[in-house]
């Protein structure tokens, strides 16, 4: 027999809460951005749990989209910051105070 | 009944240990690493432990799109960012604005945790099963159910993610582009540079309000090969464009 569900849920848990504080106490970008993978990545587990404790192939369905949604994010994401430090020395988000270039 | 660590069978309990302690490790390092570049390998080892995981529920195929996608080519992707910014230097922790933030983000988070972790304790309200298939049971492998229910049930979701894919790039590529109005040097200052015979370095400056077009660089550039080498004076002028000799450094 493997490991019971709650586990799983409860390891998610902790992962998903420890990129959420990550991402409020970080100051870089590039770390913040970091976190969120992480927060996707403990959604993801959670969502293989399910998929596992209810004998369902959508959670796996679900976990493939967020792959290819983190994938295109990352993408744009990356890009903005680079456009943003393009011009700017600093790489903290409180250097990132306005909108207009 | 609680559940208990025990109830599974050593393999999968030491592996669940193991893999577990992984990811948190991993995610913890990510956000305790002063440099971003030790934080990118952190979430490489995190991902890892998920990876791990994920095989052991039965989920092979995206276990290895894991590996593959985000440890191979996101994090890459990370890496490659942070050193073509340069910011790989540490972040002054101690030039903290709001110092009263940190504590109250650490205190959110306890507090979801624990939210959390006593909602997974709870029995899941279980409806229908939705329409994707079951996991196991069925006599195939996994890539072999997943796929086929990818390219049935989910046909037209996976269309819509490669248009995103589409647009994700073409944005990127838009948002990455440098301006080309700060090139280097232009054809109609090679051009210049070979009439006027010298090595033009720095060939001439514009002085005018309003962008200069194309058209209007190169005819200063010719008028200005046209005026030898008077530094410093006015050599021509069209249409409210004063150019200008600079002295060669």
């Amino acid at each position: 027999m493997s490991v019971p569900a709650d586990f799983y849920l409860t390891l998610s848990a902790v992962m998903f809460t420890i990129g959420a504080v990550g991402l409020l106490v970080r100051r870089n970008v590039l770390v913040m951005f970091m976190c969120v993978e992480l927060m996707l990545n403990a959604a993801n587990l959670a969502f293989i749990t399910f998929a596992r404790e209810l004998n369902d192939v959508g959670g796996q369905i679900a976990v493939f989209f967020v792959l290819v949604v983190a994938a295109a994010e990352v993408v744009v994401g990356l890009g903005i910051i680079v456009a943003i430090f393009r011009r700017r020395v600093g790489a903290t988000a409180d250097d990132v105070h306005v909108l207009k270039g | 009944m609680t559940p208990h660590l025990l109830a599974a069978t050593l393999p999968d309990g030491l592996t669940f240990a193991i893999a577990g302690v992984i990811a948190l490790v991993g995610s913890l390092g990510v956000v305790l690493s002063r440099n971003p570049v030790h934080s990118a390998l952190m979430l490489i080892m995190s991902l890892f432990g998920v990876a791990v995981l994920f095989v052991e529920q039965d989920a092979q195929f995206l276990a290895a799109v894991q590996v593959i996608v985000y440890a191979g080519a996101i994090v890459v992707l990370f890496l490659f960012v942070i050193m073509l910014l340069g910011v790989d230097r540490s972040e002054a922790i101690a030039t903290e604005p709001m110092p009263a933030q940190r504590l109250m983000a650490v205190g959110l988070g306890i507090l979801a945790l624990v939210e959390i972790a006593l909602l997974s304790r709870e029995r899941w309200p279980l409806g229908a099963h939705s329409v994707a298939g079951k996991a196991r049971g069925t006599g195939h492998s996994n890539v072999y159910v997943l796929g086929r229910s990818l390219f049935t049930t989910y046909l037209l979701p996976f269309e819509v993610t490669s248009a995103l894919l589409v647009i994700a790039v073409i944005g990127a590529i838009v948002l990455a582009r440098r301006p080309r109005t700060s090139a280097g040097p232009t054809e109609g200052e090679a051009a210049a540079a070979e009439a006027g015979g010298g090595p033009l370095v720095d060939a001439g400056e514009l002085v005018g309000s309003g962008a200069p077009s194309a058209e209007r660089r190169v005819e200063a550039e010719e008028a200005l090969a046209r005026a030898g080498d008077r530094i410093g004076e006015p050599v021509g002028e069209q249409e409210g464009l004063t150019v200008v000799r600079r002295p060669e450094q």
